[in-house]
């Protein structure tokens, strides 16, 4: 099996290296552009890592929800702002870089310490062949409540997005509608269901 | 049963018997399923922009392609070769790196997902459990090439177009993923190996497009929307966006956008083939002639006919859909965008939504017709 851990350990390293240099220029990179293509290198590195540990169920579904929703979202939305603004250097601002980085660095330092002192138990047991059984089984037996809530959340925040995006503004006419009641922002009346 | 064919496991025992060990021949092994990948794609490729112009042609009356080879057949060749001297330009104001990545993220998840499309019990390259959901995630990266090329280019029609091609995919990713999840009801498992197996039974008539006939429909129109092929071909609609996404592409670059959404097309045929034709197996159980016949199905030069059968049988049933996607396309018209998205949103969803949940409602009421 030496040349299988050989392969193991090589790939790890690459994945990681990617991961972090990917996550680091993510945060580094003054253009937002570079960032939110980059956050993508740190979501497929982390799917490469949930393939190392036997995870394929995770890493497809890592793959699929955060580089083929949420980065493809963010992307949507930095591409139609567009906006162009140069940002004009702050007085002594290295010393917000500089409290960042000791932060950072400290928790980094705590969290690396944390990782190596803890004895982690390592599982013996072989790799289950498929693991979409037993993920299916924990999501509707033990897990069911946070199950539930999470999708309740999110049916929340999409019918949030349908009235936010089926309001027309009316840009044009705003100094007429000022005796409307202040809290209702100004709205084209919308067309009943069925006309 | 007889598995059948099992080259990597001859392989690996025959470099055995050598002294090499098991190991070291696993690896040894590894790049041949990978080379044949890429060629049978390139292949493939090449194939399908031969049938396009045939069939173009035979559609507007014209001859097409006549003096490359017979019938033609050298003309793919001789546009791969145009490309390939040709100058790949980088516009004024671009931006380098992101402009040579686009093509390739665009081209790599398509080339991987041939991973897991078989053509035969052990003729796949990796039989994983995760096998059709390996294939949508994997088409979900697609979009983001095409953002980062649309970007890159600094130019108006390519950052509308790849904008138009992300949404385009990502709408249409959701009744395509609903419509597998139909088949996956069915047949109890991801992997493309079983799904085929569910429906070899008895020949014709257990394959999944009796069962499933909407979500059939639905898959169809979902794969070809993704494949960015016509009527759905809105990012790239010449008469609005030059060329949209590809615009300020040329040479080499401009080749791996053509080679990706041809790829992409047989792609999508072979997993419709797969999901809904039944994949490798014939019309006609082979075992069932086997039988009549008279002869012993685990015999060798039977296996060899059955694996050569069962090939040429992915084969035929995704050029057929390949052929089908041409017809269209020189038939159809172009649709526009808020009907692109009015058709993905408002129908295909709610109907792929209720396929689902009839599917799981037969699944229950009659277990032994719709896998149990």
């Amino acid at each position: 099996m030496q040349i299988a851990e050989g392969v193991q350990l090589v790939t790890f390293a690459i994945l990681s290296i990617l991961l972090v240099g990917a996550a680091l220029g993510v945060v580094l990179f003054a253009n937002i552009v570079y960032s939110a293509f980059l956050l993508g290198g740190v979501f497929i590195s982390m799917a490469g890592i949930y393939i190392l540990l036997n995870a394929d169920f995770v890493s497809a579904a890592q793959i699929l929800v955060y580089v083929g929703a949420v980065n493809v979202l963010i992307l949507f939305a930095i591409m139609l702002v567009n906006k162009r603004e140069d940002f004009k250097p702050l007085k002594n601002g290295w010393i917000r870089q500089g409290s960042t980085a000791v932060v950072c660095g400290g928790l980094f330092a705590l969290l690396s310490a944390v990782s190596i002192v803890t004895p982690w138990s390592i599982s013996t047991v072989s790799p289950l062949a498929s693991s979409v059984v037993p993920i299916a089984k924990h999501f509707f037996t033990d897990f069911l409540l946070p199950f539930e809530l999470a999708s309740i959340l999110l049916l929340m925040s999409m019918v949030g997005a349908i009235i936010l995006a089926r309001r027309d503004f009316l840009p044009d006419n705003l100094g007429a509608t000022s005796t409307q009641d202040s809290l209702t922002l100004p709205e084209r009346p919308r067309e009943l269901a069925g006309k | 049963m007889n598995s059948g064919i099992d080259l990597q496991g001859t392989f690996v025992q025959s470099l055995s018997d050598f002294g090499i060990s098991t190991e070291l021949a696993k690896i040894l092994w590894m790049p041949f399923p990978m080379l044949l990948m890429l060629i049978g794609a390139t292949v493939g490729v090449l194939v399908n922009v031969w049938l396009e112009r045939k069939i173009s042609a035979a559609v507007q009356q014209r001859i097409g392609p006549e003096f490359a080879g017979p019938l033609g057949v050298l003309q793919p060749v001789a546009d791969g070769l145009k490309l390939v001297f040709k100058e790949d330009i980088l516009p004024a104001k671009a931006d380098p790196f992101l402009f040579t990545m686009g093509p390739i993220l665009v081209v790599m998840p398509v080339f991987l997902s041939y991973l897991i499309v078989p053509f035969g019990q052990n003729l796949v390259i990796t039989n994983i459990n995760t096998g059709i959901f390996l294939w949508i995630a994997l088409s979900s990266i697609v979009p983001i090439g095409l953002l980062m090329a649309g970007y890159a280019s600094n130019n108006k029609y390519s950052l509308i177009g790849g904008l138009r091609a992300a949404a385009q995919s990502i709408s249409y990713e959701i009744p395509l993923a609903l419509s597998v999840l139909a088949i996956v009801l069915m047949s109890n498992s991801l992997s493309t190996i079983d799904i085929v197996e569910q429906q070899s039974g008895y020949g014709i008539l257990s394959w999944n497009v009796w069962r499933q006939p909407i979500g059939f429909v639905i898959f169809w129109i979902s794969a070809l929307a993704e494949c960015e092929r016509l009527p759905f071909d809105l990012p790239e609609a010449e008469e609005e966006l030059v060329a949209g996404y590809q615009t300020e592409y040329s040479g080499m670059k401009f080749a791996l956008f053509y080679v990706g959404s041809y790829v992409n097309l047989v792609l999508s045929a072979l997993m419709v083939a797969i999901l809904y034709l039944g994949g490798w197996s014939s019309p006609i159980p082979i075992e069932l002639l086997s039988n009549l016949a008279g002869v012993d199905p685990t015999s060798s030069w039977l296996q060899v006919v059955g694996a050569s059968l069962g090939i040429a049988m992915t084969i035929l049933k995704a050029y057929f859909l390949v052929f089908l996607a041409i017809l269209t396309r020189w038939t159809v018209p172009r649709v526009r965008i808020d009907q692109l998205l009015n058709l993905g949103w408002k129908f295909l969803l709610p109907i792929a939504l209720a396929n689902l949940l009839i599917t799981a409602a037969l699944k229950l009421a009659f277990p032994t017709a719709f896998g149990g």
